[in-house]
């Protein structure tokens, strides 16, 4: 059972992110909706290549008495996460300066008022 | 090794490098002078456009192939990531590095006195940058790098005009559509993984069980890549961001969308090209289910496009929801392709298809490019204040008629001839449906006449008597993309047999694009 909790967590905050982005009104919410989420999946690639009681898979400095590639913890998907972090920050800081922008010229945060595009 | 051999063994990593490392060049350039920064601009489109040449003739006739960057043998642990070119990709390469060309050529004149322009030419050549990373690569995880890429660099091009509140509001519904869209296919990437321990393409393909994991990634792929490409009931986004921004970044956005939707075609023809007859619920093939929820939220799409198209007063806006039913059409050939697989009118509506990605890309980007010039003249959106344009603007009038009537799909335009293509497969599965299509296309036909009428036809208005026809640069992007509107529709059979057959081939044959990687490296 303890092993699932990790997964528990990951589904629990992907639908926790979900929830501003689809009730909230207020902009930055959102925003950090989207950030909830991403934490999410990059816990679900982190899980993934977890191994009970493994080294850091660097090659020149494995401990002694290791043996490759059994007790290394996965490197693909810490690759993987590492990508999709430095991506997520990107978009965070792209997003954050929109709403900075949207507050200028709207003076409000609140969707229902953000509509001049309608139809 | 001759020389020309050395390239094009290079030459798909290069048709990624140069409008990479020229994207960050640009700004340089810029500090020389605006006017050469330009022409670099196009000139390194050109030279990309080179490279997809001298790939596409090498590939369609010798077949795909496959590109390593890294561990070339599989001694050390597998630390590498595969471009894998096929005619398909190659096909979308070419309408990429096309339809950006043409945004540069067209912003020549269209944002002449706009500023920031130095990081307008970045954007956009990042964004095909992007859009052909996704498409020439045969790594899941290298595409949703290519997908991230495409959705920040697009995001910032939709907010180009940000003294507007309009395109800021465009720009943040456009990023959270497609980040949560992004984050949804690395979920999907990481169950993959989680399965399988693989993420290339084809060794998934060679893998995949069809498990209960897969139909759950099967659905975040297609909704996600769907939202991507703008698929009802996902489309809104599509008439915001498309309706705020200048034209030459609606033709990047449009290339981004399309490789989106070359996404879906190989996540269904070639990921899951293997288990796609397994018997599900009440003996029901796969592909059966999948075809018709594909048409049926083709034909939603259509008929939203040309109802919503027929309310608008704001041109922009106006062929921005015709860009919606044309993707209708797209989606409506590649479910009617899967739902009737094996048969032959399959790969007629597979053929359909892949042709129409060519003709969307080049009659609503016409439109598009017209709109734009009506705007850069008049100073006005909305089809309630301008009228009498023909009298001035001769040329962009012609051009209008002309893709008025390719985007309606009539002889002897491009329209027709991929139209033609969908409808005929389509009534073998269900007349119905091909009676909903033509329905859609008649009502697009009225949608423009009646635009035509309001903005090109009547009496002229005193405060634009003095319009002027638009600029030397913008009338050539516009004639270039009529010019192959007519080719397209009086020699349909060159294009169908050089470029859409071997497309519509790679797509259905899976095993090869499999075995090109499973077996040999």
């Amino acid at each position: 059972m303890i092993e699932y909790i990790p997964y528990i967590g990951v589904v629990a905050m992907i639908l926790i992110g979900l929830y501003p982005i689809l009730f909230r009104r207020n902009l930055i919410k959102i925003v950090i909706g989207i950030s909830i989420i991403e934490s999410g999946v990059n816990l679900f690639l982190i899980i993934l290549g977890y191994r009970d009681g493994g080294v850091a898979p660097i090659f020149t400095s494995l401990p002694p008495g290791t043996t490759y590639p059994e007790e290394m913890v996965l490197p693909v998907p810490q690759a993987l996460t590492l990508t999709s972090i430095v991506i997520g920050v990107a978009v965070l800081a792209l997003m954050l300066s929109l709403v900075m922008h949207i507050y200028r010229k709207y003076g409000t945060l609140d969707v229902q008022k953000i509509r001049r595009l309608k139809e | 090794m001759t020389f020309l051999e050395t390239l094009l063994a290079h030459s798909p990593a290069l048709v990624i490098a140069t409008p990479l490392l020229s994207a960050f060049l640009v700004p340089l350039v810029g500090r020389i002078s605006p006017r050469i920064r330009d022409i670099f601009a196009l000139v390194m489109l050109g030279v990309t456009g080179c490279f997809i040449g001298l790939l596409a003739s090498d590939v369609l006739s010798h077949g795909s192939r496959v590109y390593v960057f890294g561990a070339k043998n599989l001694s050390v642990p597998l630390v590498r990531i595969l471009f894998e070119v096929d005619s398909m990709g190659m096909f979308m390469a070419i309408i990429t590095v096309m339809l950006a060309g043409i945004a540069v050529i067209y912003s020549w004149s269209f944002l002449q006195k706009q500023d920031g322009l130095d990081k307008y030419y970045t954007l956009l050549l990042l964004v095909t940058t992007s859009a052909l990373g996704m498409e020439l690569t045969g790594d899941i995880f290298n595409f949703f790098v290519f997908l991230e890429i495409s959705c920040i660099a697009s995001c910032a091009l939709i907010a180009f005009w940000v003294e507007e509140g309009e395109a800021l509001e465009a720009a943040f519904k456009y990023i959270v559509v497609s980040s949560i869209g992004a984050l949804f296919v690395l979920f999907a990437i990481g169950l993959l993984y989680a399965q399988y321990n693989a993420l290339n393409i084809a060794t998934l393909a060679h893998l995949l069980q069809f498990s209960f994991l897969d139909k759950i990634i099967l659905v975040l792929l297609l909704v996600s890549l769907g939202m991507k490409a703008g698929l009802a009931p996902m489309h809104m986004w599509i008439p915001d961001s498309y309706g705020r921004t200048p034209p030459s970044i609606v033709l990047l956005i449009m290339s981004a969308t399309l490789a989106s939707f070359y996404g879906i075609l190989r996540v269904i023809f070639t990921m899951y090209g293997n288990v796609l007859t397994t018997p599900l619920r009440f003996s029901l093939p796969a592909h059966l289910i999948i075809g018709w929820i594909l048409i049926a939220l083709a034909i939603v799409s259509i008929l939203i496009g040309v109802i919503m198209a027929l309310i608008q007063t704001d041109l922009l806006r106006l062929i921005a929801y015709a860009a919606v039913a044309e993707i209708g059409y797209m989606f409506l050939a590649i479910g009617t392709s899967i739902a009737a697989l094996g048969t032959t009118y399959a790969t007629v509506a597979l053929q359909g298809g892949v042709l129409h990605i060519l003709n969307d890309a080049i009659d609503i980007g016409l439109l598009f490019l017209v709109a734009g010039a009506i705007y850069f003249v008049a100073k006005k959106r909305s089809l309630d204040d301008i009228s009498g344009l023909a009298r001035n603007m001769k040329y962009t009038t012609v051009f209008f008629i002309i893709g008025l009537l390719a985007v309606a799909g009539m002889p002897p335009l491009n329209g027709f001839t991929s139209k033609f293509l969908i409808y005929e497969s389509v009534y073998q599965v269900n007349p119905i449906l091909s009676i909903i299509a033509l329905l859609g296309s008649i009502l697009l036909l009225a949608v423009f006449i009646k635009v035509f009428y309001a903005a090109f036809l009547g009496p002229e208005l005193p405060e634009l008597k003095d319009v002027k026809e638009a600029p030397r640069s913008m009338l050539l992007a516009m004639g270039f993309l009529a010019a192959l509107a007519v080719c397209i529709g009086l020699f349909p059979n060159i294009f169908l047999d050089a470029l859409v057959k071997p497309a519509a081939t790679a797509l259905l044959d899976h095993a090869q694009y499999i075995n090109m990687v499973v077996g040999g490296l």
